[in-house]
């Protein structure tokens, strides 16, 4: 293994930037796990949004850059949809919108791109993210709307005993990791379990193969669609129930492409450990590390958790580019 | 029938290699300048000018940078936003800090700024490419933007983080009203677009074409690709810088990071493909079509009489620019600049067609 | 293949069309600017969609339900408005080009209102040349109150040095005295854009003069993601935090602040910061929280509200629903507009009643303003809004602001008016507009042109 060493130095690295603030005494130990929990939210809705995007790129080597629009546009359904009705029947609902929106990408983009080089395909999926942005709002609106799971939002202190001041732990966390949590597994069961799933891996690892012993490709994209349209939904709600559905939630998907690029551009759980590193990662730096930095150059305020994961994921990429979990096969220059 | 190439034999190699070796096609284009030059600037109202041609002229140039990088060398990037950026602030900096330099100069230094930029966000261009290179360069988008609105020496100690910039002067000449500033974009334009059509023809530019569609073979053929891929960065990022700063000077005259964001670095990239990669003569086409579109879009419904309100105009102008985009892509992904191919192959037949 | 040619065709012809379209329709409007204007034509910069529609929308239906009533009150002095809207998604470059397309219609634009502080930097830089006035109620850059460099620029009532001395004198106030603020924290939530970094020299300048300590916490934009901000306060404990956000960066700063635990009546927003779409979706969680309020707050009860209901909205004519009226950007919106009229009707007592008004005559009327205690109440502004008097050296016109508190449903005023403090702000003003000029090599203006 020696080949792994600028890997396990990195990771060295990044472990020694975590421990450093309590080491030192910068931190509170409370205050420090918190700051870690709060990472590993933030994480844990990057990897939510991160996954619909590698399982899109794993079955269809599409770069879905509409990921995030997709994620507004579930969201916005659902929020919207749940004035009217029960939660269930419209997170329901808005699961078939999303199917149906998986059904026309493939019929009227997909289809007709197929075989062109991956640059065109995502400025294709540019062009989808930008109508569904036209399109969402001008059905459903643009103001902030809400989506309430019926979850306390106020925060409760644990531990009060052990760290001076508590720890402070919302619910709203716990259960969004819950939900992040029953979603990999059930993404998990299904890839592994049934039939469609090994299809879907079957396409995954070799098109013209698939297609040769029979699986059915335009069919297996919908699918893949339509489960990276659900995923859109969860992190959506997981979202949207935090801090409220508007069009600017979009934004927030760029960030699962480092995301990917750290787990690797296929790999499901590639995507959940990249999340929660990039989570973990961009707050501590912004917390700890950013206050020494705009001390050091006279800078007009902190702000790195803006280009930190980048920064990250192009060192990354400059090391391991296949990513934490993908695979070896890769184009190297 | 107007456009026929029998008679014109080229007797030299020179006559051979020339850019238009079509005598219509030179015809056309001297045609072209003298309308630009001498028609343009009387004709066109001031609307015109300043919202629609002063920004296509310089989005060009960007666009022409962004083609140099992709079209010819192959390597994507979704920073280049950045590059211009760094032009736009080196250019402030050198304006605000050295009173009295020729802008000429000003803009060649901002240029040179963001090429040695660009280089420096090139390197990891060699070690990784497609779609794992366009990831890489968005850290240089944030962290580009993110240094400009930090860093307070950049701004000159501006307390919104903003800059604005002086009336700008050559030799003694006031370039202020949109005339002026037209003649001028179109000078600097028509010269760095001839520079990089010659470029792409030069040793220089085969380099980056044959690293582009092989670069495996390049490299066995003697080509560098260090230094194919570098000098691709470099002189792109020039090319996006000098259009940063003509975008700030001469389009915005006061702007903030935001005003380079990771939008502008899509719509440049949406310039390159819908109007054509690895053609220069496309990426005039595709600045065009992507300046030209949102506003006409935005202007179309009321110029047929209906009467939306602009909330509705507004999401209909998203998706519909959304929906074109799509379309263009599925019926000419090699762009406009492939149409016009086609459309001159057809015309050279017409009306007798086989 | 005969299918694809086809489609390529009409690409082609797409492209064609787009081209002669976006051409063809300049001559005629061109053409028209020349003509003499029979309406006072008022340009309307609009974001109604994007990351910023929830404030934008109340603040554009203000706006031209305002432009509207005027009509329905038999306009200037006989003088018919006309308007349209522009959306500018406040991005900059779209507002710029709105502003170059909308300003030769219809005989000439009166008046610009960016509503965005990253427009009104651009739009400054070319109003001069247009002779265009623009106005900026409560917004853009601080050292445009100088009007003797900027001659175009007004931002009328107020600008962010003005919401932040007022906020800094407040906590003065509830400590007990300004001496009392040594050695307190205060931590600034901003927008990182123009717009949040604005208030900051002069907070820094307050912080000298009383020794307290300024945190900056930046909120990239649009400002869905706050959550190290909030960590940040949370490690910090600022004694108070003030909030400088816009859009949907407002309402996730609440909610992160109810997160993380930090009590929400020490958080003050600027009057961007104060309205309904901010707390609203937050609700409850949201109780206590106070925001400046640009001279007026909510208000349904005024007689301009109650007129836009019979008037306006009564005949069918309301721009957003009847609900909205009387809402805080709903009111910023409609005053902001009765700004850009009264100064047309002031312009014409000089100029001649019952005409239209150049923009540069509108110029003069905005810069010597007059509206009374009287008159505002004759426009239905009684308890809204206060005297306003604008000259030459100062453009603003009032400094006056008052707090208002959510109370979980509705804003209410909690302070008394406080009046920025001039010997703070005035020698601010003055040197940052003086280092613009020399930045731009402008030559302010003579006393002889100020009474021209």
């Amino acid at each position: 293994m020696k080949k792994n060493w600028p890997v396990y130095t990195l990771g060295a690295l990044l472990a020694a930037g975590l421990i450093a603030p309590l080491a030192s005494g910068a931190a509170a130990p409370g205050f420090w796990l918190e700051v870690l929990i709060g990472g590993l939210m933030a994480g844990v809705l990057y990897s939510l949004v991160a996954l619909g995007f590698a399982l899109i790129f794993k079955a269809s080597g599409v770069f879905n850059f509409a990921q995030g629009a997709m994620v507004l546009f579930a969201a916005l359904s659902l929020a919207r949809l749940s004035e009217a009705m029960p939660l269930w029947a419209a997170f329901a609902l808005s699961a078939l919108i999303m199917v149906v929106f998986a059904w026309l990408v493939e019929r009227l983009v997909l289809r007709a791109l197929v075989n062109q080089e991956g640059v065109t395909l995502l400025m294709a999926t540019l062009g989808i993210s930008y109508f569904l942005d036209g399109f969402g709002q001008s059905l459903w609106g643009s103001d902030i709307y809400k989506i309430d799971l019926g979850i306390s939002k106020d925060p409760t202190i644990i531990l009060e005993s052990v760290f001076q001041g508590g720890i402070l732990i919302s619910k709203e966390d716990l259960v969004a990791t819950v939900i992040a949590a029953a979603l990999v597994a059930f993404l998990a069961v299904f890839f592994q379990k049934t039939a469609t799933g090994r299809a879907l891996r079957a396409v995954a690892d070799d098109h013209q193969a698939a297609q040769s012993i029979g699986i059915p490709l335009n069919h297996i994209w919908v699918i893949v669609w339509s489960v990276a349209g659900v995923v859109a939904l969860v992190a959506g709600m997981v979202w949207g129930s935090k801090l409220g559905v508007q069009f600017s939630l979009q934004q927030v998907a760029l960030k699962a492409l480092p995301v990917v690029i750290l787990g690797g551009f296929t790999s499901v759980p590639g995507a959940i450990a990249g999340g929660l590193i990039i989570g973990v990662g961009e707050k501590m730096a912004e917390v700890f590390f950013g206050p020494v930095l705009v001390k050091a150059f006279d800078l007009a305020g902190g702000g790195i958790e803006n280009w930190f994961a980048y920064m990250l994921a192009l060192i990354f990429l400059l090391v391991r580019p296949e990513g934490l979990f993908g695979e070896r096969h890769i184009d190297r220059v | 029938m107007f456009y026929r190439e029998n008679g014109q034999f080229k007797t030299s190699y020179r006559a051979d290699q020339q850019i238009l070796p079509i005598r219509q096609d030179r015809l056309l284009m001297a045609g072209l300048l003298v309308v630009a030059y001498l028609v343009v600037p009387w004709v066109a109202s001031d609307y015109l000018l300043r919202a629609i041609i002063l920004p296509f002229l310089i989005l060009s140039l960007a666009a022409i940078g962004l083609n140099l990088l992709v079209g010819y060398c192959g390597q994507i990037s979704l920073g280049h936003a950045a590059f211009m950026a760094v032009g736009a602030y080196a250019a402030y900096n050198l304006a605000v800090r050295v009173p009295g330099m020729n802008f000429l100069l000003v803009l060649l230094l901002a240029g040179v700024c963001a090429a040695l930029v660009g280089a420096l966000f090139g390197i990891p261009s060699l070690r990784i490419k497609g779609l794992y290179l366009a990831v890489a360069t968005l850290a240089a988008q944030f962290f580009i933007d993110w240094m400009f609105a930090r860093v307070k020496w950049f701004t000159n100690y501006a307390s919104s983080g903003s800059v604005s910039t002086a009336t700008v002067e050559l030799f003694g000449w006031k370039i202020e009203t949109p005339a002026e500033k037209y003649l001028f974009l179109l000078s600097v334009v028509s010269v760095l677009a001839l520079a990089a059509k010659n470029l792409v023809r030069s040793h220089i530019g085969r380099s980056w074409m044959a690293t582009r569609d092989m670069d495996v073979a390049a490299e066995v053929i003697g080509i560098r690709p260090v230094y194919a891929k570098l000098t691709a960065f470099a002189v792109s990022a020039f090319y996006v810088g000098v259009a940063g700063a003509l975008w700030g000077f001469m389009h915005l005259g006061a702007w903030e990071p935001a005003a380079f964001g990771i939008n502008v670095s899509l719509n440049l990239l949406f310039m390159i493909i819908i109007g054509g990669m690895g053609s220069i003569l496309g990426s005039f086409f595709g600045a065009f079509f992507i300046t030209v579109l949102p506003i006409l879009l935005a202007q179309v419904p009321a110029m047929l009489g209906f009467n939306l309100s602009v909330e509705t105009g507004s999401h209909l102008e998203l998706m519909i620019f959304g929906a074109l985009i799509v379309f263009f892509l599925i019926v000419e992904p090699h762009g406009l600049a492939r149409l016009w191919a086609i459309g001159k192959e057809k015309l050279r037949l017409w009306p007798f067609p086989h | 293949m005969k299918l694809t040619g086809k489609l390529k065709l009409l690409a082609a012809a797409a492209v064609a069309a787009g081209v002669l379209a976006s051409v063809v329709p300049q001559g005629p409007a061109y053409a028209q600017s020349k003509a003499v204007a029979k309406e006072q034509y008022f340009p309307v910069l609009v974001y109604r969609t994007g990351a910023y529609a929830p404030n934008g929308v109340p603040f554009a239906n203000g706006y031209v339900d305002y432009l509207k009533l005027v009509n329905a009150r038999g306009g200037i002095n006989g003088v018919k408005l006309v308007f349209d809207e522009c959306e500018t998604g406040y991005a900059t470059d779209r507002g710029v080009e709105c502003y170059e397309r909308m300003k030769g219609r219809n005989g000439g634009a009166t008046v610009f209102q960016p509503l965005s502080t990253g427009i009104t930097f651009a739009l400054t830089d070319k109003a001069p040349g247009d002779k265009i006035p623009l106005i900026t109620a409560g917004y853009g850059r601080a050292d445009t109150q100088d009007g003797m460099v900027f001659k175009w620029n007004f931002p009328l009532t107020g600008t962010y040095w003005v919401a932040a001395d007022i906020l800094i004198q407040h906590l003065g106030k509830k400590e007990g005295g300004l001496d009392r603020l040594k050695g307190k924290k205060i931590a600034l939530v901003y927008h990182d854009s123009p717009y949040g970094k604005e208030p900051i020299p002069l907070l820094e300048e307050r912080s000298k003069m009383h020794g307290f300590e300024l945190l900056q916490i930046p909120v990239t934009a649009p400002g869905v993601e706050q959550k190290s901000a909030w960590l940040q306060v949370r490690q910090a404990r600022p004694d108070y935090v003030l909030l400088w956000g816009w859009g949907v960066m407002n309402s996730a700063a609440l909610k992160e602040a109810q997160a993380t635990g930090y009590p929400r009546d020490k958080m003050y927003g600027v009057w961007w910061a104060g309205a309904e779409p901010d707390v609203k979706d937050v609700g409850e969680g949201a109780k206590g929280y106070n925001a400046l309020a640009l001279q007026h707050g909510a208000e349904p009860n005024s007689k301009v509200a109650k007129d836009i209901l019979r008037d306006v909205h009564g005949k069918g004519q309301g721009t957003g629903p009847k609900e909205e009226v009387g809402q805080v950007l709903y009111m910023r919106g409609l005053t902001a507009a009765m700004f850009a009229v009264e100064g047309v009707r002031r312009a014409q007592e000089r100029y001649g009643k019952g005409k239209v008004m150049s923009a540069e005559q509108a110029r003069w009327g905005y810069e010597n303003l007059a509206l009374d205690q009287k008159k505002l109440d004759g426009l239905g502004f009684a308890g809204v809004l206060r005297p306003i008097s604008t000259s030459c050296a100062d453009h603003m016109g009032s400094a006056w602001a008052r707090i208002h508190t959510w109370d979980g449903a509705k804003w209410n005023f909690t302070s008394d008016w406080l009046q920025a403090d001039d010997q703070i702000i005035k020698p601010m003003v003055k040197a940052s507009a003086a280092k613009y000029a020399g930045e731009k090599k402008i030559a302010p203006r003579t006393v002889a042109d100020c009474q021209a």
